[in-house]
């Protein structure tokens, strides 16, 4: 669920404005998230402290002179830029006063807007279609600049962002009714063209929204009609020259009338889109709102009416929506919460962050089918734009079959060239479900048959779309074993959902045996065992300067066993050594973490051999020491397993090997600990036991006392 | 058998008054006690601290001093300006005198017995000669400047202390010159501005001064030189009083913190002889001002605002497991204070200013034992009668039938009757009572309301037989050995038969009504009876006594029955032993004649006859936990004694019609809640 807290007003808007202009020319990000600047249509430049809604600076153009681009911070300098009458270029820092004798530098082609990275130098788009690093640009402000665009070409909208530090800018023109995209990256320079296709006649596209996710981004755009569509721009373009870019609809507002005219789109996360202009019903009349939609559900989740009238812009800045409206600026916070269906009824899932990242198994509620069926019974005609959607799938369909067939007897190195753009963007559908799996059981067929080859690159981001699963190619897993492939089969035990017991205990197997010199040279997640030390270093957990003297060490036994207690074998002293390495712990982790049923998995458990289950036995008492010296009973680290999940594993290995541990002398020591601890265990609930009888006779007194002035009771006496 | 349904009282808004004042006398171990309303009250130490006499009060009087004379004599002293001599057979002001020097703070006497001292607002100390009946004006001592608080004698009788504001004076009593004038220092710094109040002073026969003052102080002072010896702080608020004991080795001082100090003199060094007051031991058994402190020769006794009388053991000088040895706190009269009209379920309250007249409520369900019921009709009070005059009502009765109410002050008697239909309350006062009656110790109906037994304070009963008409003496019973001392209990046989009523010299005397003669007086036990009833069918007398002893006698047969000697024999649970407030009454229960209803302050218990005693041996079964008897434990259902302590503390129990139980609850917390708050005190962690 979304929610739109209490707004206030950030400053009043200049006066003069009209119906159209709203007098405000953008806002941008300050230097912290609770600081933004606010460019004036005229010519005013004001950096505000958000919370406190209070100007911090503000500085203006002279008189004639007008701002033509909101002012944007230079990250990395703490400078800020802005552009006035199109062409001069400011630069000043805040302890500046006097905006007439800052840094001034005349460019050659007028300035369509600057883009400011938080760790990169800004990018200034002209007008034309240009390009340039503000670095570049200041070192030679009067260099030609060139035309990209044609004739009548004008910019819309504009994005820029980073991704593996190279910045990317996104644009927008319009020609005629007709809707360009364009991606402009620098070093390379390259520009990729994109023909959105309009939307039939009168209908253009009026907000246009972007994120880059998995390296491919998501373009949102309001159309003039109420329509969301959803475009996924790949970063890595195949083809040159013009393309033609697929949308599909993502969901339809309800407009009355038909035309939007001033009309915003901001998007949130988890699939929420702020939308400012457009009513949260159709017969709401003539007032403007501020809505925040599910995509996924194309549900409302929150609105807001904005009195005085929108104006149609919409800025997103550090959880706050910024919204001009009437005569000021209004901003409200907001809240998104990943919507699920589980959660709608009533059954909500626990998020971890594994969750998020792969959910396979749950069905997509949002697939095409199901809502071009809603649509049509709405409408009763097949739109162009559901004709669209349909060929785009087709394309899908037809891309899987072209890519497996390309894979087929090509080098390892031309598989993953083949395989990056198709995996770079991950439409959400069934079809590329089922093609990820075609993949994988065709790469593997390769694998078994030639020995030699073995893409494992391709293989792990098969994996980490969290879309494969045993079942649909089996196999997989047994050969990231045979290849001693640790990190495809970490990430196989953490994305794949139905591992077989067998399978698990093999990789248990496989791990425990595994010397940690092999290891050396493999790279494994260590996010499950961020704080676990390595072998052979002591911790000292100190709380509040209480170093925990833990529940194990019982005074009954210290009396029993005093000379024990200067034997290197008492449990606070031996456990607190990790024994096995780092990477050998996280892939075990992953094992302690994984689901199991218990009656399957003791079987196969008993094929450790008794060095194997001594070793992991250590390995979980270490564990359970850890998380139980601390406060939490989770050990720190994402994927750190539970104090359950811990235990469990003890008892079972304890179930499947207890005779040959019994025999075994080298596991005694550590059968005695175990004894020991379990004895404190049980001693220390039979004390608590015995306080929950005395606990109940305290409320059950409590009860007794409420008498009033007379009362009439029956009492027996014997 | 042993179910009941219990209306569970708290109505009755009881007040206890504070404590002022009071004197121990050791020789007779009685101590006196005058209240905050001007009542006095003396406890019998010897008879297990039991509730002797009562004094009522009067509006008019204010109690600040209570002084002893002889083993009979009581005189108090109070701020209205007059001395008064109590009679205490009569237990009424035997006279008054005024002393002329306004306010009287303080009295001492002598220990020859031969004089009083009186100290006054006017600053002078005034000479009485005590003689056989009444006291007699002497002389002033020099006038000073200054109120008198506190006084005290030298043992010889030449030399008498005053505490005064800022100063204590020494006055030679032959000359009336003061001969001696020693200085208090004021408190702390902030406080000088403020007088420091001697409020008590102790002439100890080496003529040392002992004083307490306003400013929390234990001071001790060499009389002849007028020097300081030694000064103890023992609170950071004031010492109200303090007592030296008989022998001088101990002083007690209680503060207005609610504790009570205990100094000792002791020698240092064991074996040393030369000897010093030592700070030894502090009680805390109050949560107000001490405002009387007195200390006997095993327990100190403290009493103050917070109502309670508290008898605390110095286990150094008790027996060890005798009666002695308890804590004891009295908190409520040993007498009872409610009167019950058992047909139409009528309870009558007695305030020392007001009777209340509260009508039960009821229910419409059955409920299962340990349930409570909803009240379906709610209880009401249909009555509040202001006494007349300043005299406090000292007894009140309500006859069975509920038409006749009677109360007496120490200066008249009042009868009212009651018409009661439907929601229809009238009281017409009956206005020619017999001349004979004057005054009463205790009033009764007689079973059929016919009759009015009034114990008059001539130690004689006078039976008046009341009707709608008129109210008509019909005789007066004289006790056979001519004792002149105060009936305080009287009991009349259901049929009509009996009347018999106990007096303060333990006689208990029966009179036979039909004839119209006294018929026979029980052996006069050694303690004080604390309840007494006759069994309706067998005509028994029950009676309960201080000692927590118990007796049947068999009126008819003029003889001890069986159950008694048999009682005296085996004894009843030896946790009765552990009562330490009196029984204060006796019933029986109509629908099972073996049954016997008596209770005290902490629980009630039926007792039954026909079940065979219980030894000593046999083990105390709880009543708390009913649920856990199972079938198994039968025998145990023959217990004779059967114990309910979940009502308490107990002001009064009855038994209703159709198994109905009416218990009077005053819990100490509503007492607690309308006290004046406490002076303010650092608590750790607050």
């Amino acid at each position: 669920m979304a929610e739109l807290y209490e707004g206030f007003t950030l400053c009043g808007l200049a006066a003069g404005q009209s119906r159209e202009n709203s007098g405000l020319l953008g806002i941008e990000p300050g230097r912290d998230t609770d600081h933004v600047i606010v460019t004036g249509a005229g010519r005013t430049v004001t950096v505000y402290k958000v919370s406190d809604q209070k100007p911090l600076g503000s500085w203006a153009a002279k008189q004639g002179q007008a701002v033509t681009c909101p002012a944007v911070l230079h990250g990395q300098t703490g400078e800020y830029v802005a552009v006035h009458d199109s062409k001069v270029l400011r630069i000043w820092r805040d302890e500046d006063i006097n905006f007439e004798k800052v840094f001034k530098a005349t460019l050659s082609a007028a300035v369509s807007r600057i883009h400011a990275l938080p760790s990169s130098e800004p990018l200034v788009l002209f007008q034309r279609g240009a390009v340039r690093q503000l670095d570049a640009l200041l070192a030679a402000p009067q260099q030609a600049v060139e035309e990209v665009l044609s004739e009548e070409e004008v910019i819309r909208w504009s994005s820029c962002f980073l991704e593996a530090e190279q910045p990317l800018l996104l644009f927008s023109t319009e020609k005629s009714g007709e809707c360009f995209l364009y991606l402009q990256k620098l070093s390379p320079n390259v520009l990729h063209k994109y023909n959105i296709g309009s939307e039939g006649k009168g209908v253009c596209p009026i907000g246009f929204t972007a994120t880059l996710e998995n390296k491919c981004i998501t373009l949102m755009c309001l159309y003039s009609n109420g329509c969301v569509y959803k475009l996924l721009v790949s970063l890595h373009p195949s083809a040159e020259g013009e393309q033609h870019l697929p949308k599909s609809l993502l969901m339809k507002l309800p407009v009355s009338e038909g035309v939007l005219h001033r009309a915003a789109i901001a998007c949130l996360e988890e699939g929420h889109i702020a939308i400012v202009g457009a009513p949260p019903s159709a017969s709401t009349g003539d007032r403007d709102f501020l809505c925040i939609w599910n995509t996924n559900f194309q549900t409302l989740q929150a609105s807001k009416e904005l009195p005085g009238g929108a104006y149609g812009q919409l800025w997103c800045n550090a959880g706050k929506l910024y919204v001009t409206h009437g005569k000021m600026l209004t901003v409200l916070p907001y809240r998104c919460e990943k919507s699920s269906l589980a959660a709608a009824l009533g059954k909500l899932k626990q998020t971890s962050t594994q969750e998020v990242t792969s959910s396979p198994s749950v069905l997509n509620w949002n697939s095409f089918p199901h809502e071009e069926a809603a649509l049509e019974q709405k409408t009763g005609m097949r739109t162009r734009r559901s004709k669209l959607n349909l060929k785009s799938q087709a394309t899908l369909a037809t891309s899987i079959t072209q890519v497996l067939e390309d894979i087929k007897g090509v080098s390892r190195e031309e598989v993953e060239e083949v395989l990056e753009p198709f995996l770079s963007c991950s439409p959400v559908s069934p079809q590329f479900q089922l093609g990820l799996a075609h993949i994988a059981v065709e790469l593997l067929k390769r694998c078994q048959a030639d020995p030699g080859f073995y893409p494992q690159s391709v293989l792990a981001r098969l994996a980490q779309t969290g879309r494969l699963s045993h079942s649909s190619c089996p196999g997989f897993l047994m050969l990231a074993l045979e290849k001693h492939d640790y990190f495809l089969a970490q990430l196989c035990l953490q994305h794949f959902p139905d591992i077989p017991e067998a399978v698990t205990c093999a990789f248990l197997k496989a791990f425990l045996s595994v010397a940690d010199a092999d290891l050396m040279q493999v790279s494994v997640d260590l996010e499950g065992v961020s704080l676990v030390d390595g072998p052979g270093q002591s911790l000292e957990v100190v709380q509040n300067g209480f170093s925990p003297v833990l529940l194990e060490e019982d005074s009954c036994d210290v009396q029993l066993t005093p000379p024990k207690l200067d034997q290197s074998s008492s449990w606070t002293d031996m456990s607190l050594t990790c024994p096995v390495g780092l990477k050998k712990s996280a892939l075990l982790n992953e094992i302690i973490r994984s689901s199991y049923s218990e009656s399957f998995l003791l079987p196969h458990l008993k094929d450790l051999s008794a060095q194997q289950v001594i070793l992991f036995l250590q390995y979980l008492q270490y564990l359970y020491v850890r998380s139980s010296g601390d406060v939490y009973t989770q050990l720190p680290g994402l994927r750190a397993p539970t104090m359950t999940q811990i235990m469990d594993w003890v008892s079972l290995l304890l179930d499947a090997h207890f005779a040959v541990l019994v025999m075994a002398p080298e596991a005694k020591e550590l059968l005695a600990q175990l004894h020991r601890f379990v004895r404190s265990q049980v001693r220390l609930y039979s004390e608590l036991g015995k306080i929950q009888g005395t606990l109940q006779e305290l409320s059950k007194i409590k009860k007794e006392q409420e008498i009033g002035l007379y009362s009439i009771e029956v009492i027996e006496l014997f | 058998m042993g179910e009941f349904k219990v209306h569970r009282v708290r109505f009755f808004d009881f007040m206890p008054s504070g404590i002022r004042c009071m004197a121990f006398n050791s020789k007779a171990d009685r101590l006196a006690l005058a209240r905050l309303d001007g009542s006095v009250e003396i406890f019998n130490f010897s008879n297990n601290y039991f509730q002797e006499k009562v004094i009522p009060g009067n509006d008019s009087r204010s109690i600040e001093a209570i002084c002893w004379v002889g083993c009979d004599r009581l005189f108090t002293a109070g701020l209205n300006g007059e001395v008064v001599e109590y009679d205490l057979e009569r237990l009424c002001p035997k006279y008054t005198l005024d002393a002329f020097g306004g306010p009287i703070w303080t009295a001492a006497c002598n220990s020859e017995e031969t004089h009083f001292a009186f100290g006054c607002e006017d600053g002078s100390v005034k000479l009485f000669e005590i003689l056989p009946d009444k006291i007699q004006f002497e002389r002033n001592l020099d006038r000073q400047k200054g109120r008198i608080l506190s006084l005290s004698w030298h043992k010889s009788g030449t030399l008498i202390a005053a505490g005064s504001l800022d100063v204590i004076r020494v006055f030679d009593v032959k000359s009336g010159h003061s001969v001696q004038r020693i200085l208090v220092d004021r408190g702390p710094a902030g406080t000088r501005n403020k007088d420091c109040v001697v409020w008590n002073v102790a002439f100890l026969s080496d003529y040392t001064i002992v004083s307490g003052d306003s400013a929390g102080k234990v001071q001790l002072w060499d009389a002849n030189k007028g020097t300081l010896i030694k000064t103890h702080l023992v609170s950071k608020w004031d010492v109200l009083s303090l007592s030296v004991s008989e022998n001088e080795d101990s002083i007690v001082a209680g503060t207005s913190e609610g504790t009570v100090v205990q100094f000792q003199l002791l020698s240092p060094k064991i074996g040393d002889t030369e000897t010093q007051w030592v700070r030894t031991r502090t009680f805390k058994h109050h949560t107000h001002d001490v405002r009387a402190v007195t200390e006997t020769r095993t327990a100190v006794v403290s009493g103050g605002l917070d109502t309670q009388l508290v008898i605390c053991p110095l286990m150094d000088k008790v027996e060890v497991k005798s009666s002695e040895s308890v804590l004891r706190k009295v908190i409520f009269p040993h007498r009872s204070l409610v009167s019950c009209a058992k047909k139409p379920s009528l309870l009558l309250f007695q305030f020392p200013d007001q009777l209340e007249l509260w009508r039960l409520g009821g229910t419409d369900t059955i409920g299962k034992p340990g349930e409570s019921l909803p009240v379906t009709r709610k209880p009401e009070k249909l009555l509040q009668l202001k006494r007349k005059g300043d005299d406090h009502i000292c007894c009140s009765t309500i006859s069975e039938c509920g038409h006749w109410i009677a109360y007496s002050t120490v200066s008249s008697i009042r009868l009212y009757q009651l018409q009661c239909d439907n929601n229809n309350i009238s009281i017409t006062k009956v206005s020619k009572l017999p001349k004979v009656l004057r005054s009463a110790h205790q009033l009764q109906f007689s079973a059929d309301s016919s009759k009015l037994f009034v114990a008059s304070e001539q130690a004689t009963i006078h039976v008046i037989s009341v009707s709608r008409s008129e109210c008509k003496h019909v005789h007066t019973f004289k006790p056979k050995s001519g004792s002149s001392a105060p009936v305080h209990l009287l009991a009349a046989s259901a049929d009509g038969q009996w009347l018999t009523s106990a007096n303060r010299h333990c006689e208990i005397n029966v009179y036979n009504l039909k004839k119209l003669k006294h018929h026979c007086m029980v052996p006069v036990y050694n303690s004080l009876p604390s309840a007494m009833a006759i069994h309706p069918e067998t005509n028994n007398l029950l009676v309960t006594h201080a000692d927590q002893q118990m007796f049947e006698f068999g009126i008819v047969d003029k003889q001890y029955t069986d159950w008694s000697r048999k009682l005296q024999k085996e004894g009843l649970h030896r946790c009765r032993l552990k009562w330490g407030t009196p029984v204060t009454h006796i019933t029986f229960n109509p629908q099972a004649p073996s049954q016997v209803i008596l209770h005290d302050m902490h629980m009630f218990c039926i007792i039954d006859q026909s079940l065979p005693l219980d030894g000593l041996k046999a083990q105390f079964y709880s009543q708390l936990t009913p649920k856990d008897t199972s079938e198994t434990d039968k025998p145990r259902k023959n217990n004779a004694l059967k114990i309910c302590n979940k009502y308490q503390p107990l002001l009064h129990v009855n038994l209703l019609e159709d198994d109905w139980l009416v218990v009077v609850e005053r819990p100490l917390i509503d007492i607690h809640s309308q006290l004046p708050a406490p002076v303010r005190q650092k608590k750790f962690g607050t």
